[in-house]
């Protein structure tokens, strides 16, 4: 017995396997498959039926099954009473429900796949919804059956109106859950554990927790449609009816009743609690009461009654005392009964018939006697008439009302209102489906499977067994009920003598069938009733409003230039930080002593920056900013930094040959002073290039002052040399101590390098640059083949050039070589190694044109920066071999006879990953900038005399 | 640690010249503007760091922060990938539109446009 409990994680394990693989079976069986699926929450049903003796008296089991510890979020699920009993009506009702929608679906049904695997999943979340124990747990089931409920509303693919109001269903229902959310983090931070159990022995007291509690509360009445989120039920409607029976009658909808009767024995004496659960719950008894009477579709009929019973029962949970909480569950189970069967009747009927409007229902009950017997008797019950538990529920209701106060006592008036508008709906209800009407024809009825009419026959029996032996659930119930206080005894039967409860019984019953023949007499003036305003509408007025309202802040906001968001963006990014810095009252550090060198090239770069700003044609602008860029590298040399000025000079040489390629070939040299409509003026423009700069200069001057803490790179000399295994510190840094940065930078190379690649290429990437072709076609061939290259295409060739490149190339690449591994210890590494034999190749390229260029790398740029991407991640994955962290290097020492001590560090081999993922960028930028621009405008060309060929022959 | 005035104005003038660029349509002078802010936020990166001789084990007398340096050298390479990423799309838009300019954005319009339409109704 004790382990039994222990299986309710792989039972939820089950759940998610078989929701999963269900539209697999659906699609291969078709609706069928749907009465195996059954056979999952009927042994769920059997093993909670085994373990109720185990919940009497108090008892509680729980398994505890670690998560997210950092989040205090754990799969924590306990079984008591109140769980027992939910689950038994979850499981229960689910598997009537499955086997019910496998004959109400016809053949092929196109959803049936999405509807075996949501409510599969659908059962499994709520089964784990009322089992959690965490509070977070909750939440996240809670949500999941919100988003299930979706999928099961939206049944049908393409169908607009049942979409709408499955998406306003959810965004209601997970409004409120995401509410919801925010009162549990509060209640479980106030109470300093998420564990639901320890907070309700426990219950933290004052303001905050008055306001989570309030928060949960709202959770709970969006979920189960009290006022004001009443309005989402009936839309939700669209959905099939065997969903429908589920979520929104048995199920789902009473999440939130759950929620109350879980908090309501240690929250129910806090000064909101009765005020608003009574107060919502009557205004929505009586609002759902009203509503049913004027409906007219027999579905909506029901949906609206459904409103009204869970308004009901939030009052009876609301009212708080045990014996009404106890009334409150035998109530929930009742309307589970009950309103499933009477939806399955809606659904034969629907089925059977092709309507399930009651104006145009006729003589269905002289043709279904049987069918008519049981919706009788699941009426009866719904009405509050003996012998169904329904009546049983309500007495109890009254009694519970009754012993607890004025509230109670207020409440019990309430309660005697609802029950005769339940009365007349009933009444209404039994009479539109069944009744022979005057004037409307007989209504033509198709046969029904017994698959559907059995699971309606066992629910109305389930609902008159449990009156007539209401034992074992006031055993479960009093079990509840008595973690809140002591109850009476004996609160549930048939008999209960000549009782205030039964008058208000009596009286409701007369009452309501007064008001329905009053109704009837009405109708047969006027015409049955016509529905009301949608109560949808404040819904959808508040959505066009919210619609409307982004589209202004949206036109208000995005201009859609690039310049004025980005002059937005700007005047925000100088206005905050240059307030702060003025507030602050920062002061300019103790200045140095002023570098000649540095105040000439000062000069010679804002010189610079000024010609650029009145360059006429961008070659001409992108040659300053080279400019700017070997200047800049000479005051990295200044202040101690190689490594940057020989990176820098390399790849601003790099650069400019990138931007030659690409601008020569746009037309008028790519004029950069003209601009067509500058948004913003001349002067706007000014004035936050001059407050950007300011801001800059101003945080130049100060940061430097302020700064307090030691230097991270002190002492880093020493663990260098020890760890790193090299002497030059930038280097050790960049591949050894913020590896993990450099990996993720050269990943951004990458990336940027297959963007080039693919904006120009478009479509396909060929590979390696092309090699020497073998025949000419339209090129212009030079007359003699060159001595000095490989190819001979060039049609104008430099002689200097050639030679220069011929001798100059195989050193500049072994010189590459020695600088990618001398970086460890002096100025260089694989960065400017790569760059290093990127300029050679460059050399190629312009010496020799784009066939040079093949013959000179053979090799796919993408294939050369995979095999650098995997060099450094094997490094990286070494590291974590090695018994270390991801990254670590390792130093080997060698001893060879001869060459003496040799020494190796594995994140060499990075750099190396490095230095070919860099060439790879190079590659990559000449093939696309470089050859692949000089083969689409060679077939331009060829185009061009073609078709000037054609035209000479046509004019021949 | 002591403040530079010459690369403290020097850092303002780039980001100043960067920005006036990069407020245009111009995409070709966005590219400029983008590559000159590169140089000014290296140098303000070079300055939050103490100079000196070069950061590598055995030299002598204090050597320059090596931590800014890293940082910077990482920077300079992406500047250049970027920069490359940005010419190739100069150049598609240009094959696209035969034009170097950057319109406004066609989606931001049509909202304003619906807008104004709903408001006449």
């Amino acid at each position: 017995m004790t382990d039994l409990f222990g299986l309710a994680v792989p039972i939820l394990a089950l759940y998610m396997v078989i929701a999963t693989v269900a539209p697999t079976l659906a699609r291969r069986w078709d609706r069928t498959a749907l009465l195996w699926l059954a056979l999952l929450p009927a042994a769920t049903t059997g093993w909670m039926a085994a373990l109720l003796p185990s919940v009497l008296d108090g008892g509680t089991r729980s398994v505890h099954v670690a998560w997210v510890p950092e989040l205090s979020l754990a799969i924590d699920l306990r079984l008591d009473a109140l769980s027992a009993v939910m689950v038994l009506v979850i499981s229960a009702i689910g598997t009537l429900v499955l086997l019910y929608s496998a004959r109400y679906f016809p053949l092929g049904d196109d959803g049936r796949a999405k509807y075996a695997g949501s409510l599969v999943a659908f059962a499994g979340a709520m089964i784990a919804l009322v089992l959690a124990d965490n509070l977070i747990l909750l939440v996240v089931m809670w949500e999941i059956t919100g988003i299930l409920s979706y999928l099961l509303i939206a049944h049908r693919i393409g169908n607009q109106p049942a979409r709408a109001a499955a998406t306003q269903a959810l965004i209601t229902t997970t409004g409120g859950g995401l509410v919801m959310l925010i009162g549990a983090v509060m209640m479980g931070e106030q109470a300093g554990t998420y564990d639901l159990s320890q907070i309700l022995a426990a219950p933290p007291s004052g303001g905050t927790t008055t306001a989570a509690l309030v928060l949960l509360l709202v959770g709970g009445l969006s979920k189960s449609a009290i006022i004001p989120f009443q309005f989402w039920l009936p839309g939700a409607m669209a959905a099939p009816t065997p969903a429908s029976a589920y979520l929104h009658a048995a199920t789902m909808v009473k999440a939130g009743i759950y929620l109350f009767a879980r908090l309501a024995p240690a929250f129910a004496a806090n000064g909101v609690w009765q005020p608003l659960l009574i107060g919502l719950g009557a205004a929505t008894m009586l609002f759902g009461a009203v509503n049913a009477l004027r409906q007219r579709d027999l579905k909506l009929l029901l949906a609206y009654g459904t409103v009204s019973q869970l308004g009901l029962l939030t009052l009876l949970i609301g009212a708080g005392n045990p014996d009404a909480l106890l009334a409150g569950i035998a109530m929930l189970v009742a309307h589970a009964t009950f309103k499933g069967a009477l939806f399955f009747v809606v659904g034969i009927i629907d089925t059977a018939a092709g309507t399930r409007d009651l104006t145009k229902l006729s003589g269905v009950g002289r043709q279904r006697p049987a069918l008519a017997v049981a919706a009788a008797l699941a009426a009866a019950s719904m009405a509050g008439v003996p012998p169904m538990i329904g009546f049983v529920a309500k007495e109890a209701g009254y009694a519970g009302l009754l012993a607890g106060g004025t509230a109670g006592t207020v409440a019990a008036v309430l309660m005697t209102i609802g029950s005769a508008l339940t009365m007349a709906y009933t009444l209404r209800f039994l009479w539109g489906a069944f009744a022979d009407k005057p004037g409307i024809e007989r209504t033509q009825l198709s046969r029904s499977s017994s698959w559907m009419t059995a699971p309606t026959w066992i629910l109305v029996g389930a609902g008159l067994a449990l009156a007539l032996w209401p034992a074992p659930l006031e055993s479960l119930l009093q079990s509840y009920a008595q973690t809140a206080g002591p109850t009476h005894q004996h609160a549930l039967a048939l008999w209960h003598g000549l009782t205030a409860p039964l008058g208000l019984s009596a009286l409701g019953w007369i009452a309501g069938a007064a008001l329905s023949a009053a109704q009837r007499h009405l109708d047969r003036r006027r015409g049955p009733a016509v529905p009301g305003l949608d109560p949808g509408v404040g819904y959808r007025l508040a959505v066009l409003a919210l619609e409307t309202t982004a589209a202004r802040v949206t036109v208000a906001t995005q201009r859609g230039s690039v310049p004025v968001s980005l002059g937005a963006v700007l005047i925000a990014f100088v206005v905050f930080p240059a307030t702060m810095l003025l507030r602050s009252g920062a002061g300019i550090g103790e200045t140095a002593a002023v570098h000649p060198a540095e105040l000439v090239l000062a000069v010679v770069i804002l010189a610079l920056v000024v010609s650029i700003l009145r360059a006429r044609r961008a070659i001409i602008a992108i040659l300053l900013v080279g400019g700017i860029g070997y200047a800049v590298a000479v005051i990295y040399i200044l202040r101690g930094a190689p490594d940057l000025a020989l990176t820098q000079i390399l790849m601003e040489s790099v650069t400019l040959v990138a931007a030659l390629l690409v601008l020569t070939r746009l037309p008028g040299g790519a004029a950069a002073d003209r601009e067509s409509r500058p948004l913003l003026g001349r002067w706007v423009s000014a004035a936050i290039a001059i407050g950007v700069g300011a801001l800059m200069t101003s945080l130049a001057l100060i940061l430097p002052g302020i700064r307090t803490a030691t230097v991270v790179s002190a002492g880093m000399d020493e663990a260098a040399v020890t760890y790193g295994g090299g002497e030059n510190l930038v280097n050790v840094i960049l591949v050894d101590v913020r590896s993990w940065d450099t990996f993720g930078e050269i990943s951004v190379l990458v990336a940027a390098a297959t963007g080039v690649a693919g904006l120009i290429f478009q479509s396909r990437r060929t590979g390696a640059a092309p090699r020497t072709p073998r025949r000419a076609s339209g090129l212009q061939r030079p007359n003699r083949p060159s001595p000095w290259l490989t190819t001979n295409w060039m049609p104008r060739r430099s002689l200097l050039l050639e030679v220069a490149t011929r001798l100059i190339f195989p050193i500049v690449v072994m010189f590459s070589v020695y600088v990618l591994f001398v970086g460890h210890n002096l100025p260089g590494g694989g960065f400017a190694a790569g760059l290093i034999v990127g300029l050679a190749l460059t050399l190629r390229y312009i010496a020799g044109g784009p066939f040079e260029l093949g013959e000179a790398a053979p090799v796919d740029a993408g294939a050369l920066m995979g095999t650098g991407m995997l060099i450094s991640s094997a490094t990286a994955i070494g590291g974590l071999i090695g018994g270390g962290q991801a990254l670590q290097s390792v130093i080997f020492h060698w001893h060879v006879p001869v060459l003496g001590d040799l020494e190796f560090i594995t994140s060499t081999i990075f750099d190396v990953g490095v230095y070919l993922i860099v060439i790879g960028l190079v590659l990559d930028v000449l093939h696309s900038f470089g050859a692949e621009l000089d083969r689409q405008a060679w077939a331009a060309r060829r185009a061009t005399d073609d078709r000037a060929q054609r035209r000479k022959e046509l004019s021949r | 640690m002591t403040v530079n005035v010459v690369v403290a104005v020097l850092i303002g003038g780039l980001f100043a010249g960067g920005v006036y660029l990069m407020l245009s349509r111009n995409l070709l002078r966005v590219l400029l503007g983008f590559m000159v802010i590169g140089h000014g936020a290296n140098l303000l990166l070079l300055s939050s760091g103490v100079g000196g001789g070069a950061p590598i084990v055995g030299q002598d007398g204090t050597h320059a922060d090596p931590i800014p340096q890293a940082l910077i050298l990482t920077s300079i390479v992406i500047t250049l990938a970027v920069s490359c990423f940005l010419l190739a799309m100069i150049y598609r838009n240009y094959q696209l539109t035969r034009q170097s300019e950057v319109p406004d954005d066609p989606d931001d319009v049509a909202i304003e446009e619906l807008r104004t339409g709903a408001g006449s109704e």
